[in-house]
């Protein structure tokens, strides 16, 4: 059955279908309503729920419950994603799991509470301090956002890291008819790791810590091998009308979706292009995106930022190929007749 | 002759047989031993999470034969507060000093007692950010002198110290607020009695629970040990006086 719901509150409700025992988070907008919906379907289903004072106190409670193997979550938005980032550097070199989505809205700083995606790099590329990249997931519907939630959720407990839910305002605040899964009860499975108290076993630590240079090196090529299983494993992306396209356009998220639009539009007009859309931003999908690139002739790029996933398209394509840039700041949303107009302009080039 | 033995004294069941790194004439290692005799008393070893802090004692998960996590500057009673809230049969304490208290944490701490937090909060006040090298800590005396206030703290442009027991007693969600020291063997009972005490409190769920440990630094401060504890006894208990900040009622009948 399908049902009208507005994007924050779907990452919600899919996250308790998910069976999420726990859940941390502070207010911000455009993300408020995560929070909200969660305060009060977790306490009816007798399941925790506590307001931070803060994001880092949100994510620092999220590390503490992930500790002892339990399905936990915050969301937040980006001034607040900025603060987690401690946090999160300690969690992924503390090999537990956690599920972290960021509603994206306009900076740097306070910005605005409009959409964008000028997070792209910190989600992407680490964020905090050290070596590490989680798992990045970035749906353009609220559907998919509901899908990719409960995805987050199995992937942060097979590869025990924080994986993230990329989205913008626009996601978040956008009503759209989605269907949910069967609710799961959150299972509390044999974790040796886990701290649950150190009864007929030796006790558990869990630190990121390592003072001696060789057993750091050696933690962080444990996690080194984890994110490579994930570039190996976790690559996922969705095409459109890429069939015979000569120009291609990347984009990701809400920019993907109003992408999506021109390019049915100048299909019809006769011009060949498609949309390839990463799902996965961490992984990228370099290999797919080198492929399809190889067969045509322009690229352009269109970001709800000043451009930063262009980075990774270049490198994807090896700049084989002219690589165009539209992108909209201020939290602006493009129209698809812009974006059309940019597709023409590739055309006789 | 060995029928006429009897043993006496031991290491404590929660203490781990292992070398410590805490310099000579430390109390951590005595409020250490302190918390493993109330654990193996209050038998909650195999049920107990400790969460060390970073600072001197950010090793004090080698010490304890209970699970340990290892948390952010400041963050520890956040870390407790999932772990509790999601796990409320376990027992969960922080050891923090002051640096990672009161001044990165204060936050953290503030919110997690408002919130009346079953939690229990071990904390360390030597007045000085020792694994760092000594420089001035929140709870610097007036007039200390350390490596980051060399002409001695001048509360003109460094501010006050801050009295911890004095502010969180202030706090409703705060069930047992207590200051002791360890200088001498009877105030170490006294500090170990209270340990007992909040680790009751956080049994009965009465809410948040917190023991100020007024403690020494001799390598820092530039002393002897027993130099040191003479400066607790009669600089720092002056500005930090022992006593019980804020008990509720059924704290009282507890036994």
């Amino acid at each position: 059955m399908k049902v009208l719901m507005k994007g924050n509150e779907a990452i919600a409700e899919a996250a308790i279908r998910a069976g999420c025992d726990a859940y941390f988070g502070y207010p911000i907008t455009p993300q408020t309503e995560v929070l909200e919906y969660m305060s009060r379907r977790m306490l009816e289903l007798g399941r925790v729920f506590v307001q931070a004072e803060s994001e880092l106190g949100a994510i620092n409670m999220v590390y503490g419950a992930a500790c002892t193997g339990v399905r936990v979550m915050t969301t937040t938005s980006s001034p607040g994603f900025s603060l987690m980032q401690e946090g999160i550097s300690y969690i992924a070199m503390s090999f537990v799991p956690c599920v972290i989505a960021n509603i994206m809205r306009g900076g740097p700083g306070l910005g605005n509470i409009q959409p964008a995606q000028g997070d792209y790099f910190q989600m992407t590329k680490g964020g905090g301090h050290g070596d590490y990249n989680p798992l990045v997931l970035a749906p353009s519907t609220v559907q998919e956002t509901v899908d990719l939630t409960i995805e987050a959720f199995d992937l942060a407990d097979k590869y025990c890291q924080p994986v993230m839910v990329i989205a913008d305002g626009m996601i978040g605040q956008i009503m759209e008819p989605v269907e949910f899964p069967e609710m799961q009860v959150p299972q509390r499975p044999e974790r040796p790791w886990a701290l649950t108290g150190a009864k007929g076993r030796k006790k558990n630590i869990i630190t990121s810590l390592f003072l001696t240079p060789s057993i750091l090196e050696r933690e962080n090529l444990r996690l080194q091998k984890i994110i490579a299983e994930i570039r190996a494993n976790e690559v996922r992306y969705s095409e459109y009308l890429m069939d015979g396209a000569e120009i291609i356009v990347v984009a990701y998220g809400t920019a993907g979706r109003i992408v999506q639009t021109a390019v049915k539009q100048a299909r019809a007009d006769g011009i060949p292009v498609g949309l390839f859309r990463p799902i996965s931003m961490f992984p990228f999908p370099y290999d797919r995106l080198g492929q399809v690139a190889a067969m045509a002739r322009q690229i352009l790029v269109v970001e709800l930022s000043a451009g930063q996933m262009i980075e990774d398209v270049r490198l994807a394509t090896r700049c084989s190929l002219p690589i165009s840039f539209y992108g909209k700041l201020g939290g602006l949303v493009p129209l698809p007749e812009e974006i059309l107009e940019e597709i023409k302009k590739l055309v006789d080039k | 002759m060995t029928e006429n033995v009897e043993l006496v004294f031991s290491r404590p069941e929660s203490l781990s047989d292992v070398v410590t790194h805490y310099c000579p004439g430390c109390i951590h290692g005595i409020v250490h031993r302190a918390i493993a005799e109330v654990m193996d008393e209050l038998d909650i070893r195999e049920r107990t999470i400790g969460i060390a802090p970073v600072g001197c004692s950010v090793l004090a998960y080698n010490y304890f034969e209970c699970d340990f996590a290892e948390a952010a500057h400041g963050r520890a009673p956040a870390m407790a507060t999932g772990m509790k809230r999601t796990n409320p049969n376990l027992i969960v304490f922080t050891y923090q000093g002051d640096g990672d208290l009161a001044s990165i944490g204060t936050n953290e701490l503030i919110h997690a007692a408002a919130r009346g937090e079953n939690i229990t909060t071990i904390f360390i006040n030597n007045a000085v950010y020792g694994m760092t090298g000594g420089q001035m800590a929140p709870t610097t005396l007036p007039g200390m002198v350390t490596t980051s206030s060399p002409f001695g703290r001048d509360v003109k442009t460094h501010g006050y110290p801050v009295r911890v027991c004095e502010l969180v007693s202030q706090l409703d969600g705060s069930a047992y607020i207590v200051r002791r020291t360890g200088y001498k063997p009877a105030e170490v009972r006294r500090m170990q009695k209270a340990i007992k005490t909040a680790f009751q409190v956080q049994m009965a769920g009465l809410g948040y629970s917190l023991v100020e440990v007024v403690s020494n630094c001799p390598t820092n401060w530039g002393m002897t040990p027993k130099e040191s504890l003479k400066f607790v006894e009669e600089r720092m208990i002056p500005y930090y006086p022992l006593g019980d900040y804020r008990v509720k009622d059924e704290v009282k009948t507890l036994k």
